[in-house]
This record gives C-alpha cells, sequence and structure tokens, in this order.
C-alpha cells in the first residue's frame, strides 16, 4: 500500500496522465519524492529514471521539501527592468540563503519564477500564493516581518 | 442554425438586468493584477459598507476583468439605476465610505476620483470613456468582453452575441468556413504570424477518424499578459473559437494548454467548458454529426513548448522536445493524428469573425497584416497595461499617447518587442506602422505582443543579457547550437558587463547569433539571438563604452557602478540605512552617512530610498 495511491488512482494509466498526476502530487506534498517516483513508475509501468528525465525536465517540480512559506519572485521582463534583481538581492542578504534554497530552520523558500503576467504592475512576488505588486524594498521587509 | 435560441432570449434579460437594472451595480476590476493591487480588499469594504448603509437589497455587486488600464488599478465602476456607469481608479478600501455614501446611495458620482464614464457624452463633467487617452486610438475585437462582462456568466457571453459565430459557421461547409477565416487576412497571433486559414486548410487535407485542435495558452514570453487577460476576461471567446476550428478542420477533441502560473485563468476555463457543455455546445452530437470535447492541460514551466512539436510532446507526458518539421503537425501531430494549434488571441478574433464576417476584420490593419492586435505595455511607461489596435499603428502613437510617454519624467531608450525572440526599437521607430513586415525589417517581431519600455536608466547590454539568460536556462538542449550558443552569448555578455570585455567579443557574438539562426532547430534557437542583434544594431556605442572605457552609460551593471554619499545633500533621514539590505548603508540619524564598499552589493535600494538625491552613482 503506498502513500500516492489516491491520487495516481484518479488518472488512467495512461503515460499522457504522468504529468497530471505528479502535479497533483506536488500540488499536495510541495515537492516530488523518491518515494512519489517508484509509486508512479509502478503505476505507470514507466521505468524510474524514465519519470525523473520527464519530471526534471519541467521547471516546476521541485525535489526538496519546500519551507513553509514560499517566496517566489517573478523574472519577468518588466520586473526586471522595474527592479526585481534588487529585491532578490536583499531577499537572499535577508534570509541568509540564495534562490532555490530554504532557510535553515525549514521557515521560507526563496524560488525566481517566470513571468506571472502581472507586468503592468512589477515588480511583483507571490508570497504563499498571494500576488504582491509594485513591490518596494520597505514593503518587502514588512512582508518579511508579518512571515517571521 | 440557432442551437442557443431559447437560452439567448434569457441570457438578454439577465444581461439587460446587469448592463441597465433597477439596483446600483457595482463592478470590481479583480483579474490576477487587479487582486494584487487590492481588488479583495475592496470587495470586503464594499459588503461592509453596504450592510452599514443598509442597501444591500439595492447593490448588485460583481467581479469582472481586466479593462486594461492596469496602471489604475484597483478599478471599480459604479453604476446608478438609469445613469451612466462611473470607472474609478486607484480606489483604496479609504475611498469605499465616500464613494458608497455619494454615489451609491446618493446618485452623485465623485467627481474627483473617475477615471472616465461609460457614456458617449461626458457625464458631470467626467470624460467619456472613449475619448480617454489610453482607449481612443484602440479597436476592441479580442478584448470586446474583457472588463465588460462577468466572464463567470455564460448568459453575459451569449447575450453579447456569443456563440453565434460558432453557430453561422455550423450553417457552413467546412470549406467555406476556412475560405472566411483566409479572407479575413487572420495571422497567427502566438509570434510566427501565419495565415490562419491556410493552416486549417492543411488541417482539414488530413484524412483521419481522430484529428486534434489545441489553443495554446502556454503564454511564455516574460513581460506579456495578453493571453492571461483574455483567458480571465472572456474564456468562452476562446471556446467558440476552438469549436469554429474543430468544425473547420473536422476535429473532434481539443486541449486547452495553460501555464499553470495561471491559476485564475484555469479556473475561469473549467467553468466555461462546463458551461458550454450543460448548454449542450460540447460532448454532444450537434445537427450535421458535430461532436466535441475539450480538456485543459496545465503546462509545467517550459518556454520551449511555444514550439509547436515540443507543446505535444509535453502532452504525450514526455520531455518537451521539438523535433525536426516534416511531418507539420497538419499532418501528424498529437499521438500521430492530424493536429492543429492556434494560440489564445487567435481563437478570440476568430469566434468574432465567424460572427461579424471577414470583411469587417479586413478592413482593419496595413496591407499584408490584417485586422487588430493586443499588446501588453509594461516596464518604464506611464500607463502600463493591455491595449488592441489596428495592425499598422504608428509604435510612437502606442508608446506616447496610448501609453502616455515614459514614467517618472525620465528619457525613452528603448521598447523590446516580442520578448526573448524580439528585439530593441529605439525613438527613430516611432514612425513605424506596426505590423509583421515593418517589425521584422527593424530586426524585431511582434511575437505574442509584449512590449517593455525602457528609459536612460536601462543598459542594453545588461538587457541582451538578462534575454540570453532566459534563452539559455529555458533551451530544451536538443541541438548543439542553442544549447552551447546560449551559453557562451551569456558568458562573453556576462564578461562585457563585468568591464572584461574586448572589442573581439562583438565579433564572437555575431559568430554565435549567425550558427544559431541558421542551424538551430527551433524557433527558440533560431530567434533567441534577437535581442543581442538589435542592441548590438542600435546600441553599438553602449557595448563600445562598457569594453573601452570600462563605463555602463546608464548605470545600471552592478560590477561597474559604485555608490557613495553626497555629504552636502545628506541630511542623516536614515532612509538609505534602512532600505540597505546588506548594513553597507549606515549612520546615526541627522548626521552624514555613509557607504561601506566592502559591503556594497551594487542593488541600488539606496539610491532609490533617497528623497534628498544624495547618493552619488558613478
Amino acid at each position: 500500500m503506498g502513500t500516492y495511491k489516491d491520487i495516481l488512482g484518479a488518472y488512467e494509466p495512461k503515460r499522457e496522465y504522468l504529468v497530471g498526476a505528479m502535479q497533483d502530487i506536488q500540488e499536495r506534498d510541495g515537492y516530488i519524492s523518491p518515494q512519489a517516483i517508484s509509486e508512479a513508475a509502478e503505476y505507470f509501468s514507466i521505468s524510474k529514471s524514465d519519470i525523473y528525465s520527464v519530471v526534471s525536465f519541467y521547471a516546476q517540480f521541485k525535489f526538496r521539501k519546500p519551507g513553509r512559506h514560499v517566496i517566489k519572485v517573478c523574472k519577468g521582463t518588466a520586473c526586471h527592468v522595474r527592479g526585481s534583481g534588487s529585491l532578490l538581492s536583499a531577499l537572499e542578504e535577508r534570509l541568509k540563503i540564495k534562490e532555490g534554497e530554504t532557510t535553515p530552520d525549514g521557515a521560507i523558500s526563496l524560488e525566481r519564477v517566470a513571468c506571472l503576467g502581472a507586468c503592468a504592475l512589477a515588480p511583483a512576488i507571490v508570497v504563499d500564493d498571494k500576488v504582491h505588486a509594485r513591490l518596494t524594498l520597505p514593503e518587502l521587509e514588512k512582508i518579511l516581518k508579518e512571515l517571521k | 442554425m440557432e442551437i442557443l435560441k431559447d437560452l439567448r432570449e434569457s441570457a438578454k434579460s439577465v444581461w439587460r438586468e446587469f448592463s441597465d437594472g433597477s439596483k446600483t451595480r457595482i463592478l470590481v476590476g479583480a483579474a490576477t493584477c487587479g487582486r494584487a493591487a487590492g481588488a479583495s480588499a475592496l470587495m470586503d469594504e464594499i459588503k461592509k459598507e453596504c450592510e452599514n448603509l443598509g442597501i444591500s437589497d439595492k447593490v448588485d455587486l460583481h467581479e469582472t476583468a481586466c479593462i486594461g488600464l492596469c496602471y489604475a488599478e484597483p478599478l471599480v465602476e459604479i453604476k446608478s439605476p438609469g445613469a451612466p456607469s462611473v470607472l474609478y481608479s486607484k480606489v483604496s478600501p479609504k475611498d469605499i465610505p465616500v464613494l458608497m455614501s455619494e454615489h451609491v446611495a446618493g446618485g452623485r458620482p465623485v467627481v474627483s476620483k473617475a477615471e472616465a464614464a461609460m457614456s458617449d457624452e461626458p457625464y458631470e463633467g467626467i470624460t467619456p470613456f472613449k475619448e480617454h487617452p489610453m482607449i481612443k486610438l484602440q479597436h476592441r475585437i479580442v478584448l470586446r468582453n474583457c472588463g465588460v462582462i462577468d466572464p463567470s456568466s455564460f448568459e453575459h457571453y451569449v447575450a453579447r452575441g456569443g456563440y453565434e459565430g460558432f453557430e453561422r459557421a455550423l450553417s457552413m461547409k467546412p470549406e467555406d468556413v476556412i475560405e472566411e477565416v483566409k479572407a479575413s487576412g487572420l495571422r497567427g497571433r502566438g509570434g510566427a504570424g501565419f495565415s490562419t486559414g491556410m493552416k486549417w486548410g492543411f488541417a482539414r487535407a488530413s484524412q483521419s477518424k481522430d484529428k486534434y485542435i489545441i489553443c495554446n495558452a502556454d503564454e511564455g514570453d516574460p513581460g506579456a499578459f495578453m493571453d492571461r487577460s483574455v483567458l480571465e476576461g472572456d474564456p468562452h471567446s476562446v471556446i467558440e473559437g476552438m469549436m469554429i476550428a474543430a468544425y473547420a478542420i473536422g476535429a473532434n477533441r481539443g486541449y486547452i494548454y495553460v501555464r499553470s502560473e495561471y491559476p485564475l485563468a484555469i479556473e475561469r476555463l473549467k467553468l466555461a467548458i462546463e458551461q458550454a457543455e450543460r448548454a449542450g455546445l460540447l460532448k454532444r452530437e450537434l445537427p450535421g454529426g458535430f461532436n466535441f470535447e475539450i480538456k485543459i492541460k496545465k503546462g509545467s514551466g517550459a518556454f520551449v513548448c511555444g514550439e509547436e512539436t515540443s507543446l505535444m510532446a509535453s502532452i504525450e507526458g514526455v520531455r518537451a522536445m521539438p523535433r525536426p518539421k516534416p511531418p507539420f503537425p497538419a499532418v501528424s501531430g498529437l499521438f500521430k493524428k492530424p493536429t492543429n494549434i492556434n494560440n489564445v488571441e487567435t481563437l478570440a478574433a476568430v469566434s468574432s469573425i465567424m460572427r461579424d464576417g471577414a470583411a469587417s476584420y479586413a478592413a482593419l490593419g496595413s496591407e499584408k497584416s490584417k485586422g487588430t492586435k493586443t499588446f501588453s505595455l509594461a516596464g518604464k511607461i506611464e500607463r502600463t497595461g493591455l491595449i488592441e489596435v489596428p495592425l499598422g499603428t504608428r509604435l510612437g502613437d502606442i508608446i506616447e499617447k496610448i501609453g502616455g510617454g515614459c514614467s517618472d519624467g525620465k528619457a525613452f531608450k528603448a521598447v523590446q518587442t516580442g520578448g526573448p525572440s524580439g528585439g530593441c526599437l529605439t525613438k527613430e521607430h516611432f514612425d513605424l506602422p506596426v505590423d509583421y513586415e515593418n517589425l521584422g525589417a527593424a530586426g524585431s517581431i511582434i511575437g505574442s505582443g509584449g512590449m517593455v519600455v525602457m528609459n536612460e536608466d536601462s543598459c542594453m547590454v545588461e538587457v541582451a543579457k538578462y534575454f540570453v539568460n532566459f534563452t539559455e536556462s529555458e533551451s530544451c538542449g536538443k541541438c548543439v547550437p542553442c544549447r552551447m550558443g546560449t551559453q557562451h552569448c551569456h558568458r562573453l555578455l556576462e564578461k562585457i558587463t563585468s568591464g572584461e570585455g574586448e572589442m573581439e567579443d562583438i565579433e564572437r557574438l555575431k559568430k554565435i547569433a549567425f550558427t544559431m539562426k541558421q542551424s538551430s532547430l527551433c524557433g527558440l534557437g533560431q530567434t533567441a539571438p534577437n535581442p543581442i542583434l538589435t542592441t548590438l544594431r542600435y546600441f553599438e556605442d553602449e557595448y563600445v563604452a562598457h569594453i573601452k572605457d570600462k563605463k555602463c552609460p546608464a548605470k545600471a551593471c552592478s560590477k561597474m557602478v559604485h555608490f557613495s554619499v553626497d555629504a552636502e545633500k545628506c541630511r542623516g533621514c536614515t532612509m538609505c540605512a534602512r532600505a540597505c539590505p546588506t548594513g553597507a548603508a549606515s549612520g546615526s540619524p541627522k548626521k552624514v552617512h555613509s557607504i561601506d564598499g566592502e559591503k556594497c552589493i551594487s542593488c541600488g535600494a539606496c539610491y532609490q530610498a533617497c528623497r534628498f538625491g544624495a547618493i552619488i552613482r558613478a
């Protein structure tokens, strides 16, 4: 009895549903664990290495458990020219981690994402699925304080 | 053929009650950007205030989507019974009590907060919407319903002529539908600009029991949000377009491949598909044997899916890598069946073309580029937002008249069109008619319609580096010219922006760019050098300044710029110290501050924060 049976079982065991099932798994767990890959391999009758090669191709999938809060800095063009780089440097300095990492206490993960499509209100970041637009450094400080 | 005959009458009465009903109607712009700007808080505040004033039963509160004036978000529209609707901009929760007591309860518009009136004539001195500077030059076909209807209402779409285009198509022969789309002159709005009617013709000609229609809603260009706005604001226009395309080519199944970064768009699409199924438009055999179903596939973040063969690979559940063409998707596509892929905007235009006929669409635009095109205006421009103009509109009119020119009173430097596959254009191009041919000749592309404005503070070498960094990380790695080419270009640009460039590097860049253009497998690699080539063409002096003078003229490249404090101007307000993320800027209150060069990461936060111009950037 695996722990992903319910998620996988919602799909027919056909290759075209592989990515959708993995998206659901990540939605629940926040990442793709080795266990998830093993179970998906068995369910879809695809080798583990094949599944890993597919899943690792797409930027969306993570292989490490994210922090309790996730901060995503938009790297779209409009955000870039309106100073998202400064926001990212400030976050890296304040949190003492680099993009793609999680603070040692497991509280906050820092990610960069491709364009959020909120370009007209650049620069934008997403904190736990809430979009913060036209963000300034002092406002960023406020957001960080609230997270801690 | 009138499938929706009975429904249409009831939809019209729903629309009448919504657009000119007996209650005061309040609309809150709640697309992704509206929400980011605080629309949800406004909704709560409006509900609370309605209760306070005891008028909840007299108010009809709805969410709508993006009307395009993103710079003025959050937007609230209030319409008293029998009076024109008034659009209020940059509304904050503290404005709500006044708007509610004056306009909603009292019927008196608050002129000082009003952006426009939704009327033909000025109302109480408020400018009519169509005379608004951002709207005046626009012609809205694709965006006809965005920000006007409640996107979750099937009735609103139907009442405004929705699915009439499909009904008309169904009464014609599929071949005639294709001819009609050809006659409209519509070209693929995803970027390639290929004739939509011709593309459909190829898929029609392929014989197969199963054929697929795919809507590409994986809007990958950073800096572009046209498709998101259409999906969030008028999802049925895209579904109707897919149905027309399916009928024309003889497809029985459809996929909408949409970015997972667009959760609201996915939600609205799901609802719209359910509504269309319930109305008997999908998953049911219609007169003539047409039976079509649509599924949603969420993308997983791969820019290369802009390439048709990659997108299909992704739906099949493998790595999204392109393959050589032929065979073209029209012959052998998804699951090896004939497949037709169109972009969101193309399909939304199709539903309008089939309703109103090809002639009115073809009457707009320039000689070879017919109709209208949506553009997203972003970056350092006064009025950011979403617009739709006839193709052939002057570039300068888009930037200056519609967009209001550069923001913050700075000087315009360039506009980047077409995303990572496009290029940078300058003020000298302001007289250029924006269409496929003219932008192509200038070295750029229309692409999917992103326009990002840059001012004197943007370094064009750094911008080129930004784009090639993007294409480097998005290159799928299958073909060498793209995989290695983007890496080497990135490295060379990094070298130049670090002050270590040599003049030979410019030739090296050009040589790699040539190889990539000639020999990459797909569009990603073939167009990836465009940002480099156009910046070299129009801003070579900036490259030379980085290489020869070791200076970044825009003072944007962090490795070539240093910050210090002007002791004369510093008032000791501590703003720089508070903004500095590394503690490099420091000092006691009311004393002159200083910046520690060892700790400084040249992020520019102090420069932005200082209100006295006391930070020297050199």
